[in-house]
């Protein structure tokens, strides 16, 4: 049977964020507590977590969470890491026995900064270098995977139930101001961690429910720009587009929602001049980055948290805020059982996005 | 010389028992093929003069009348078929090189029919376009490179002049001098109904059709009929006829009886004379050239008109997109060897250029190998049958589809391929004006509007099927393609998998 990468593996599944504007940390139990309630949601073939701030000693270095599903793979990746990479740290990331849990790869973290020399070599910007090691990495290095690459923050993902992917990385031992969460529920039986959610690249990382009909569309577009979808999965191409969107091409998250979930023409024609002449421009613009088909998804980011869902609104998405905390849940019952008492709970309308920044940027 | 004789292809046959001998076949047929015996009261007939247009069929009021295929036939050879063994007897009397019209009707392979869409079932729900917005608008021309702003950080509006369609679909080229005056007031109208292009042709713009500009294409071919400051500034863009599939490697052919009244006006040549293009632009020799040309017509029309490079499908098709999408021009256009023609040298038609399905493919996927994708529209005819072949062309990678012979069908052609004899009987393909009055532009262009709007109506199912509702989402989309009874050399050309894949 072939793996994830291999075969394009649609699936179902649930996803909760949380954020606190003032850059509060807590800690990743209270995520699995309130995935754990969509248990049904998933079927036990991937589960993860995203956690932004949990790296404060390291957070001007890139930390790179990988898969190796050999110590060859280990061994050509460090060396690749190495030539272009100054190593500040690296060491296994602590995980703990989960009966459900297994067939782990070998998991690894690096505190890395691109070497000056290269770097200037390259021409690039550190984040476009970063960015193009990682392609290389992901479709060049056999059973080598780049599970996330960002400031700061990390991704913790694997084949089971979340609740049961958390405990084995031992998440309430970090700390942060934001989490992501996903269960998954493929409609195959992937061997491969990799294909698991979140998706990462820098510090974008994507969670998402749904099944996007503009898949091929999107990806052939995405892979014209040096992306390699290596995984056929909606979320790795979902992450690829908005890398691009809006590192790349500096759109701002409203703009990329006024792109990837694009209001219908016959919508846009009723908007103000000023405003419908920018939606009608992004359309026009990047008419190939439009998804289509039922998603909801959150984005993480360096300093925030987006939560979006399609233009038809076909999968779930609840948002709710305490003080200082804002919430988004495929349902709502996630969110109650880690605050019960909320100040405002809302679904919102499909295309609308809703972003949440730190404070002061955090 | 009893060798050149040969039995009809069809026969008409005649039910003398429902015949009122009322003539309209007589009246109808340019051809003469029907004559009317006064000694016997009866109408008989020159199968030889048939060209099997079903005019008299259609108008016989006691539906008398039908064409066969005949059954005679030379002695069976697998090699020397009987139409090889006619067209040379042809060629040993007249010396001449054979002629034909409409698109390559030899039995190649048609990869449409090749190819299956997909749907949704369950993980995916369909969309229903009774209930749900459903876009099939468009609009062509290059994506920027960069988002630029003002001070203010406002989007700054950094696009081209574009082409706005409410569908993906335009008609293709074909000149007034090809076909009638009314076929043209029909194309011209229905464009401007739909929300949609036609396409001048090479002979130029009537002076009555100036009105209908911001839904036209003009178009320059080599041989530069009727282009003058006017009608490049008359259109929405501008088409720079390269090569046409039909007819790859040569230019334009319109016999001089076509070439009469208006239509040599329009053209600006005398009355009478054959206008054959020449086979190049005789100022283009090498893509460079053409960069010079896109740039001459940008510039006198002060940058206001998008740009369309349009050429024949042959082998190395990929590598002269990637050479246009640098040129400068905006859209380019690409005519499968399945394109139809007013008229062609036979060998030409049927043995020259690529399926238009291998040679989008191809493109696309170089375009996008090198990146320049979004610089350049593209947009495929030759020949698109139906809505399906719009949605797989769409799919493999197009942004729009040209229709020539499908548009010429909802006008009344009934593909008898003789468009270079100026006996249109259906007054589409002909400027003998009892005959172009046949056509009623009232009629013709709502046929258009009709035709253009049922294959939306059909476009907008298919997507919601596939959960799309925007076009955008389905251009590219090949995971939506499944191909069936193809090699695997067919199928990496077309970059679909294989049904069950």
């Amino acid at each position: 049977m072939r793996q994830e990468g291999q075969v394009r593996i649609p699936s179902g599944c649930a996803v909760v964020g949380a954020i606190s504007r003032t850059g509060k940390v807590f800690d990743g139990e209270r995520m699995i507590q309130s995935i754990a309630v969509m248990h049904d949601r998933s079927n036990g073939l991937g589960g993860g977590f995203a956690a932004y701030g949990i790296y404060p000693d390291y957070k001007n270095y890139y930390a790179f969470h990988l898969f190796y599903q050999t110590p060859a793979a280990r061994a050509e990746c460090e060396a690749f890491l190495d030539k272009h990479f100054d190593i500040i740290n690296l060491s296994k990331i602590p995980t703990r026995k989960v009966a459900s849990i297994t067939d782990e790869p070998l998991i690894w973290r690096y505190f890395v900064m691109p070497l000056p020399t290269k770097l200037d070599a390259s021409q690039l910007d550190d984040r476009e270098y970063v960015a193009r090691c990682v392609m290389r990495i992901n479709s060049q290095i056999e059973n080598a995977f780049v599970v996330s690459s960002g400031k700061n923050m990390g991704v913790f993902k694997a084949v089971g139930f979340p609740e049961d992917v958390g405990r084995f990385y031992r998440l309430d031992e970090y700390e942060g101001h934001c989490f992501t969460a996903h269960g998954r529920y493929p409609t195959n039986t992937p061997g491969w961690w990799g294909g698991a959610h979140p998706f990462a690249l820098l510090d974008y990382t994507v969670v998402h429910n749904g099944e996007i009909s503009s898949y091929d569309a999107n990806r052939r577009t995405v892979e014209m720009h040096g992306y390699k979808c290596t995984l056929q999965t909606d979320t790795e191409v979902i992450t690829y587009m908005i890398d691009y969107l809006h590192r790349r091409m500096k759109l701002t998250f409203p703009e990329i929602a006024g792109v990837i979930a694009a209001s219908f023409w016959q919508t846009i024609e009723r908007r103000p001049p000023e405003e419908r002449a920018a939606l009608e421009y992004l359309r026009r613009a990047f008419p190939s980055y439009l998804i289509t088909g039922p998603f909801s998804i959150l984005v993480g980011f360096e300093n925030g948290l987006l939560a979006l869902g399609d233009r038809l609104k076909l999968r779930s998405m609840v948002a709710a805020e305490k003080d200082d905390m804002v919430y988004f849940s495929s349902e709502e019952a996630a969110i109650r059982a880690i605050e019960p008492v909320l100040d405002r709970v809302w679904a919102p309308k499909g295309g609308e996005p809703v972003l949440v920044t730190l404070e002061q940027g955090g | 010389m009893p060798v050149d004789y040969f039995y009809p292809d069809y026969e008409v046959e005649r039910n003398y028992d429902r015949c009122i001998v009322c003539r309209v076949c007589e009246r109808q047929c340019a051809n003469k093929a029907h004559e009317y015996l006064e000694t016997a009261n009866k109408m008989v007939c020159d199968d030889a003069k048939c060209v099997n247009c079903h005019r008299c069929v259609s108008l016989c009021p006691t539906r008398s009348l039908k064409i066969v295929k005949s059954t005679h036939t030379f002695k069976a050879n697998a090699n020397w078929s009987g139409k090889t063994i006619k067209e040379l007897y042809h060629q040993a009397e007249s010396g001449g090189v054979l002629l034909s019209s409409m698109g390559n009707p030899e039995p190649f392979p048609v990869y449409f029919d090749k190819l299956l869409i997909n749907a949704s079932q369950v993980t995916n729900p369909s969309i229903d376009p009774l209930r749900e917005p459903m876009e099939i608008q468009t609009s062509l021309g290059p994506k920027p490179k960069a988002v630029e702003r003002d001070a203010k950080g406002r989007i700054v509006n950094n696009l081209g002049p574009q082409i706005q369609l409410n569908l993906p679909v335009m008609f293709s080229a074909m000149s007034y001098g090809s076909i009638s005056y009314n076929a043209h007031e029909s194309l011209a109208r229905a464009a401007a109904e739909l929300g949609i292009l036609y396409n001048t042709g090479e002979g130029g713009l009537h002076e009555d059709f100036y009105k209908y500009g911001p839904h036209t294409i003009v178009q320059v071919a080599s041989g530069r009929f009727g282009v003058h400051k006017d009608y490049l500034e008359s259109g929405a863009a501008i088409e720079i006829k390269m090569g046409q599939g039909a007819k790859p490697g040569i230019g334009g052919h319109l016999p001089g009886a076509k070439t009469v009244g208006d239509v040599s006006r329009t053209r600006m040549i005398p009355a009478g004379s054959d206008a054959i293009s020449p086979a190049p632009h005789h100022d283009i020799y090498s893509i460079e050239d053409l960069r010079q040309l896109v740039y001459s017509l940008k510039e006198a029309t002060e940058w206001k008109k998008p740009v369309i490079v349009k050429i024949a499908a042959v082998h190395n098709v990929a590598a002269i997109a990637s050479g246009i999408a640098r040129s400068g021009a905006d859209i380019l256009s690409i005519d499968g060897f399945r394109g139809g023609t007013g008229a062609a040298p036979t060998r030409i038609r049927d043995n020259v250029g690529i399926p238009i399905e291998l040679a989008l493919a191809s493109v696309d996927t170089r375009l996008r190998d090198e990146g320049i994708r979004d610089d350049i529209s593209v947009v495929v005819g030759g020949s698109i049958r139906s809505s399906a072949d719009i949605v797989k062309a769409i799919a493999l990678g197009a942004d729009c589809v040209y229709i020539g012979t499908a548009a010429l069908l909802a006008l009344g052609c009934h593909l008898c391929r003789s468009c270079h004899s100026d006996l249109c009987n259906w007054g589409i393909a002909t400027q003998n004006p009892e005959l172009v009055k046949r056509l009623n532009p009232n009629i013709g262009y709502k046929r258009l509007v009709n035709l253009l709007t049922a294959w939306g109506h059909e476009i907008k199912e298919m997507m919601g099927g596939m959960g799309i509702n925007s076009i955008e989402a389905l251009r590219g989309n090949r995971l939506m393609l499944r191909g069936v009874g193809l090699s695997r050399p067919e199928l990496d050309v077309l970059g679909v998998k294989h049904a069950g894949e």
